[in-house]
């Protein structure tokens, strides 16, 4: 299958480091908690959160994991039920800054559907999003990341999968032109 | 992307392990979700339930009810005893009465055995089984294993669990065994010879009628519920003479317990006749986990029709 890698190891360490060090611009950590969504964003969120730890002299930022599987708006256009995620949410975000961090964004409806999610533990003073990649004019929301990775223009056939070193040999963003196996 | 080879919840017989596991792995995330500080999940929005009972519930109703709520399912109640069963209407009518008014799911509990298994033949909607008379009660058995599963570690494989009371009027006896087994359990049996059905053992279980050996093989003990209300009439005969014999021999008194060097782990499906099958002070103890079933209860349902929708 016809496939191109769009960010290799290198060039993937170095995005993490940037959007860490961006996120710092914006966010001194006292009042401000990072939010993964199940099951790839969660990744994401851990790499930065270690990254943001190590900037900060060690001082904790938390991350929690949330699984918007209920919150989605596509459950009943599906054949089969969609298996849910863990949810690991140890904290309330109510009163507090969060950065909801996805790997992919591409329609914007996981998104809607993790603001959605997110308000079951309280009401945030301010949420921002933060993605590895974009993928332009596909959105179908209004719904526009704060921190962007890499921006990518492709057309709807094709497929962006992130690679992660944990399953894989690196970490890596590869492009396919059909849907992967 | 999880599924489940049933199109409904009719009974355990008929369901795979695999459809079992998936229902449990969902039914966690649920009962995380019952944790949280809003309860609430979208999923079913757009779906409507019809709770239909047609014989007297009170907290499989409300599990169910609450079950549904938290889905955000829109959901309608019917009881017999307030309906037109009573003028002379039959079943089928009924309910397809109530599925022209566009409802997407029915819980039926009905004092008929294969009253849900008829109509799913007869009627186009997804049925969930809450109970047909003495046969089946999945949701109830779900929940009992998903309990003992929490409590004993994620496999039940080998693990020894005995069923005591009234077997022959109990619909959770049934599903129970049938549960169990698909999971790997090994499943014994025990109750007055009278309220254990003839052929019990051609359904792979242990037989027995004494409490006390059954107590000292077991890992878990469920104490089902001495159905008074279906003991016959007054003036029938009995099967066991007294209350207070069946007690001395099949009830999980504190003194029994006290002769094990063991913790077992007690499960009752409620409601609780407490000095009758279990005395009050091991109900409230810590080795019985029978609150924990309320709650799972909700969680496990939630799971069952989350994955049964629009199906």
């Amino acid at each position: 299958m016809e496939s191109q890698v769009l960010i290799n190891e290198e060039q993937f360490a170095l995005i993490l480091d940037r959007l860490a060090h961006q996120l710092l611009e914006h966010h001194d950590f006292s009042d401000t908690d990072l939010v993964g969504l199940q099951p790839r964003g969660t990744r994401v969120a851990q790499r930065l959160s270690s990254r943001l730890s190590k900037l900060l002299g060690g001082k904790e930022v938390r991350c929690g994991a949330l699984d918007v599987t209920f919150h989605r708006d596509d459950l009943r256009m599906r054949d089969k039920p969609i298996a849910p995620q863990e949810n690991k949410m140890e904290f309330l975000v109510e009163g507090r800054k969060v950065i909801l961090v996805d790997d992919v964004l591409f329609t914007g409806r996981t998104i809607r559907a993790g603001l959605d999610a997110l308000l079951a533990y309280g009401r945030p003073t301010k949420v921002e999003l933060a993605v590895l990649i974009d993928r332009r004019f596909k959105r179908e929301l209004p719904i526009e990341p704060t921190y962007i990775g890499q921006q990518i223009d492709s057309i709807s056939d094709q497929h962006v999968v992130v690679e992660w070193s944990e399953e894989n040999d690196s970490d890596r963003v590869i492009l396919f032109n059909a849907k992967p196996e | 992307m999880s599924d489940l080879s049933i199109k409904h919840l009719l009974g355990i017989r008929g369901m795979t392990r695999d459809d079992i596991e998936t229902i449990f792995s969902t039914a966690a995330e649920f009962k995380e979700v019952l944790n949280r500080p809003i309860k609430k999940v979208p999923s079913l929005r757009d779906t409507t339930v019809a709770n239909l009972f047609f014989e007297n519930s009170t907290r499989t109703r409300l599990s169910f009810e609450l079950a549904q709520k938290r889905l955000s399912a829109d959901v309608v109640n019917f009881s017999a005893a307030s309906s037109s069963v009573k003028k002379g209407e039959t079943l089928v009518d009924t309910v397809n009465n109530i599925l022209a008014m566009k409802v997407d799911m029915v819980v039926m509990r009905h004092p008929h055995p294969g009253a849900p298994h008829f109509l799913a033949n007869k009627v186009n909607t997804t049925f969930v089984n809450a109970g047909d008379g003495t046969h089946e009660h999945p949701t109830q058995a779900l929940l009992d294993s998903f309990s003992i599963r929490e409590k004993l570690g994620n496999d039940l494989e080998g693990k020894k669990i005995a069923i005591v009371g009234d077997i022959r009027h109990s619909r959770v006896a049934l599903s129970n065994i049938l549960a169990l087994k698909l999971q790997g359990a090994t499943v014994r049996v025990c109750g007055p010879a009278t309220l254990i059905p003839k052929h019990m053992a051609s359904l792979g279980v242990e037989v027995s009628h004494d409490l006390d050996d059954t107590l000292a093989w077991a890992d878990v003990a469920n104490m089902l519920r001495i159905q008074l209300e279906r003991q016959g009439d007054d003036d029938a005969i009995r099967f066991f003479p007294s209350i207070r014999e069946y007690t001395m021999n099949f009830g999980l008194t504190t003194e029994r317990l006290n002769r094990l060097d063991k913790e077992l782990v007690i499960l009752h499906p409620g409601p609780i006749n407490r000095g009758v099958e279990i005395s009050s002070e091991i109900a409230d103890s810590d080795q019985a986990i029978i609150l924990n079933q309320v709650e799972n209860g909700v969680a496990t349902r939630m799971a069952i029709m989350y994955l049964l929708a629009n199906r």
